[in-house]
């Protein structure tokens, strides 16, 4: 089917249903073949009637909701529509989901990460339920000639008590979608929700566990090419030459040829962020043939100049951003970063009279905590599939981020975005990493050089070289003590190649008399992006790991120093501008500290407490670590979540397991080093993830019970690990571990790993 | 390019191919069974996994050469109607985040459990070491693993 790309006013969902009348169907199905539930149960319908753009329904009382934004893994599919249905008051089972594709005239904000899904989507989704329902209602008032006001809704059905008349919504529909859509709707009181706070599974985990075709790399139509890239070798390197002949006869070898991702006048925006500009591509009749050809290409690489890029910045204002030449060794990075422990930063925040305090100190204690870059290792590689001919293309592949990278295909093909379609598809993990969507440019512009629908997939060293990393950081905490050891003054100095972690105005800032934030950086040709919680994934792990040394030093429980210094920020804050809510924040540390039994210690397992907020959530979780064969082993996580109400509760804590998983993976193993600009780990060989093995043999994730809108959670449960980690580690060897990844260090302690 | 005679899911199917094709992308690209995932081609991940005469192997490192003869299950074929225990103890809990590495996992705990209906904790850690899920399902697949023990 055919998406029509009617202009419509961009005046959200409300205008849209007026003018769409009935059963427009929008999305074109790239899942042919895949049997829905609601069509087993229910029957497809004769006809669908739109209400909204999220929502349609069937004379037969099926249900289609469109999910929004990208699916890679924290489940929005399921989760985005529920709080449809929720205002919808329809029955779920009778619901069918349905990924939208990228169409902004209809849908707002159709992206993924920062944990904003859910937190951004609630009042529009909610209120796009209850406008649908609302006219089916108004539908039903007319039909029975009954006051609108009289009429109830549940799971689906409309019902008048006082004539005894019922409906079910598909009764309802064809009238509903001619109505006028109401200025102004009813919400649900949050006490009446039937399917928000329900677990309800995975929409897609039928097709999941039967392997159907949901991913972008999954794709195929007629007549459809294969394409490899090759990239230069390192970072700071770009493409001299290549020898066309070297695989030109190659059996399946169809071209060759080089592609520019940008055009030369294009102005970057902050997620244009691309390694290597210029890189080859190799088209042929297969996946295996081109990756075969990839490796018999002769190709020169020549050093790259300094080079200036034009970047938008606000207010329509363009900047020069400068990317510097030079092969980078890790060894450098960090004696460079090394020099800031004497060098200053820029003050970012100050109170009081912190290097008073510090002159006056009986004790300074000082810690540097560092951490590598990391790579995002999605398991699906980057890949796209595009179809381009003439002024016209489609575009279809993992992305999170489909607004980012419309302007820049458009812009590289030379085709107006009106001729543009990008359709979602389902994400093999996304972590970040797919806010950076040039891999749809590769596959834009190869299509359109041989005027034929392809797919081009990366190998996983393709993915692993590519760039958009964490960055290093590094982060140097220092502490006034005075005699008594009492904490007189508080001093951090963070900073990374090439952003700086810190976030200046979180805890404990607001909770110290005293206390002073430095923040650097250093510039690099290495290319970075957002990774699970940016910045925070540092920070949490070397603040959180000095508060729990300074306890100790100060002789006091970590989880009451932390309530104590919360208190404070509580009752008598310190400055005006203090990110976080004090008392939430104390909350989930009391939380963690019931359920982990954190006051019934066992001698033989070592704890560590660890508390961060980010993304609008706050989190506290304790690790429990043994050592059993000689070998560190993570017992259980406890961990206690505030993020307002949950909507899809054991689906959220699948997440937050994972989080945890990821986290205490990187703090274990996680390192991409670089060696004369190139990265030392290209694959799974040496690029250590977390396994089966090393996992936690237990995690409990336990949500605060609230009534707030709900706040971001894919992201808030991962920074806090890390130290939670440290700190039990120390329990179980009497060691700090101020380094990530750790393994190296507890190998030095003679443990296994 | 040569023609290979494969039976795959109970069916015999024909391929024009390069000998050293891996079995992976011949199933991907040539006979559309795309169930069966790309991680890493290099035998680490576990994605690729499929059955060979009932045991878990990877398919990125196998020639489809050596395939020949043999019997092939990919994820589509492990049942009929999407119901078999390991298939069902997934739905039950809810293991898939991103899901990509689930059709590796689920074949090769569909193999395990052939062999040893039984596992105790650390056979089943054993056995699922060898794939990677980068989202972090470990604890689901472990549960779910025992729950289709049960089952079976
Ligand atoms: S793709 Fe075969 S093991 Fe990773
Ligand atoms: S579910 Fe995403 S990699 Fe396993």
């Amino acid at each position: 089917m055919t998406k029509v790309n009617t202009k419509l006013d961009r005046r959200s969902f409300l205008k849209v249903s007026a003018l769409a009348g009935g059963g427009m169907m929008l999305s074109f199905s790239w899942l042919a073949g895949c049997k829905p539930t609601v069509e087993e149960e229910l029957g497809l319908p004769k006809e669908w009637f739109e209400l909204n753009s999220y929502i349609k329904i069937g004379e037969n009382g099926a249900v289609t909701l469109y999910s929004p934004n990208p699916e890679f893994g924290s489940n929005v599919k399921t989760s985005m529509p529920m709080i449809l249905a929720e205002e919808l008051d329809t029955d779920w089972k009778n619901v069918w989901v349905e990924q939208a594709d990228f169409y902004p005239e209809r849908f707002d904000r159709q992206f993924t990460g920062g944990s904003q899904g859910i937190r951004m989507g609630w009042t529009p989704l909610r209120t796009a339920g209850a406008t649908a329902r609302a006219m089916l209602v108004a539908a039903a008032a007319q039909s029975w000639n009954v006051p609108a006001n009289e009429i109830t809704t549940s799971a689906g059905m409309l019902e008048h008590k006082g004539s005894g008349k019922k409906a079910n919504y598909g009764e309802m529909a064809s009238l509903a979608a001619t109505l006028e859509v109401p200025e102004e709707v009813e919400l649900k009181d949050i006490n009446d929700f039937k399917i928000i706070g329900q677990s309800k599974k995975n929409v897609d985990g039928q097709k999941i566990v039967t392997g159907k075709p949901l991913f972008g790399i999954d794709h195929k139509v007629e007549g459809m090419k294969y394409a490899a890239i090759v990239h230069p070798p390192a970072f700071g390197m770009r493409l001299k030459s290549f020898d066309k002949s070297s695989v030109m006869g190659m059996s399946g070898i169809q071209d060759v040829f080089s592609i520019n991702v940008f055009k030369d006048d294009y102005v970057q925006n902050f997620f244009d962020t691309t390694t290597f500009p210029e890189i080859i591509a190799i088209v042929g009749n297969s996946t295996w043939e081109v990756m075969q050809a990839k490796k018999n290409l002769v190709a020169e690489w020549e050093k790259a100049p300094e080079t200036k890029i034009a970047m938008a910045g606000f207010g329509g204002n363009s900047m020069e951003v400068t990317v510097p030449a030079g092969l980078e060794n890790s060894s450098s990075h960090k004696s460079r970063m090394a020099e800031f422990l004497k060098k200053p930063g820029t003050v970012v925040r100050k109170d009081g009279d912190p290097e008073g305090m510090f002159k006056k100190a009986a004790k300074v204690i000082e810690r540097t905590y560092s951490a590598p870059f990391l790579a995002h290792n999605t398991m699906e590689p980057m890949n796209c599939f595009a179809d381009v001919k003439g002024d016209r293309a489609v575009i279809y592949g993992p992305t999170q981020a489909p607004e980012f990278i419309m302007g820049t295909i458009s812009s590289s093909l030379g085709i107006p975005r009106e001729n543009i379609q990008i359709n979602l598809a389902r994400m093999g993990g996304g972590f970040g990493r797919r806010a950076y969507s040039h891999h749809m440019v590769e596959a834009a512009l190869i299509s359109q050089k041989i005027q034929a629908p392809v797919k081009m997939v990366y190998s996983r060293e393709d993915d692993m070289s590519a760039g958009v990393y964490r960055p290093t950081y590094s982060a140097t905490y220092r502490a006034a003590l005075d005699e008594n050891n009492n904490l007189l003054a508080l001093h951090v100095k963070a900073g990374g190649i090439p952003e700086s972690p810190l976030h200046a105005n979180r805890f404990p800032a607001g909770a110290l008399d005293n206390y002073l934030a430095e923040s650097w950086d250093i510039p690099s040709n290495i290319t970075i992006g957002a990774f699970r919680a940016p910045r925070s994934n540092f920070i949490a792990g070397a603040e959180q790991s000095f508060l729990d040394e300074l306890a100790e030093e100060m002789g006091k429980d970590p989880i009451d120093f932390r309530l104590e210094l919360l208190k404070r920020a509580e009752t008598d804050p310190v400055g005006s501008n203090n990110d976080y809510d004090p008392k939430r924040y104390a909350g989930v540390l009391q939380l963690v500290k019931e359920k982990s039994n954190w006051s019934q210690a066992q001698s033989n397992i070592h704890r560590g407490v660890s508390a961060y907020f980010c993304h609008n959530s706050y989190v506290a979780e304790v690790v429990d670590t043994v050592i059993k064969d000689n070998k560190p082993v993570v017992e259980s996580v406890y961990a206690a979540v505030d993020c307002g109400i949950v909507v899809n509760p054991d689906a959220a804590a699948n997440m937050g397991e994972g989080a945890i998983v990821d986290g205490i993976g990187n703090a274990f193993f996680g390192e991409l080093a670089f060696n004369n600009g190139a990265p030392t780990k290209t694959n799974f060989d040496t690029y250590r993830m977390i396994r089966q093995k090393e996992s936690p043999k237990k995690i409990e994730v336990h949500f605060v019970e609230s009534t707030e809108n709900p706040t971001g959670l894919g992201e808030p449960l991962f920074p806090p690990v890390f130290a939670a980690l440290a700190n039990s580690l120390y329990k179980a060897t009497g060691k700090r571990y101020y380094e990530q990844p750790f393994a190296p260090q507890l190998e030095m302690e003679n443990l296994r790993m | 390019m040569a023609q290979f005679n494969l039976n795959v899911n109970g069916k015999t199917q024909q391929v024009d191919v390069d000998p050293s094709t891996p079995l992976l992308w011949v199933l991907r690209d040539h006979l559309d069974l795309v169930g069966t995932k790309f991680g890493c081609g290099i035998a680490q991940c576990g994605a690729c996994t499929i059955h060979l005469n009932g045991t878990a192997v990877r398919s990125c490192q196998l020639p489809v050469s050596a395939a020949e003869g043999a019997q092939i299950t990919t994820i589509e074929g492990l049942s009929e109607n999407g119901d078999h225990p390991v298939q069902q103890a997934w739905m039950e809990h809810d293991v898939p985040q991103c899901g990509y590495c689930q059709a590796g996992q689920i074949m090769t705990a569909a193999a395990l459990l052939q062999q040893n209906p039984n596992p105790s904790d650390e056979e089943i850690e054993n056995a699922m070491n060898g794939n990677i899920c980068r989202c972090g399902t470990y604890l689901r697949i472990k549960a779910a693993v025992k729950t289709a023990s049960q089952k079976l």
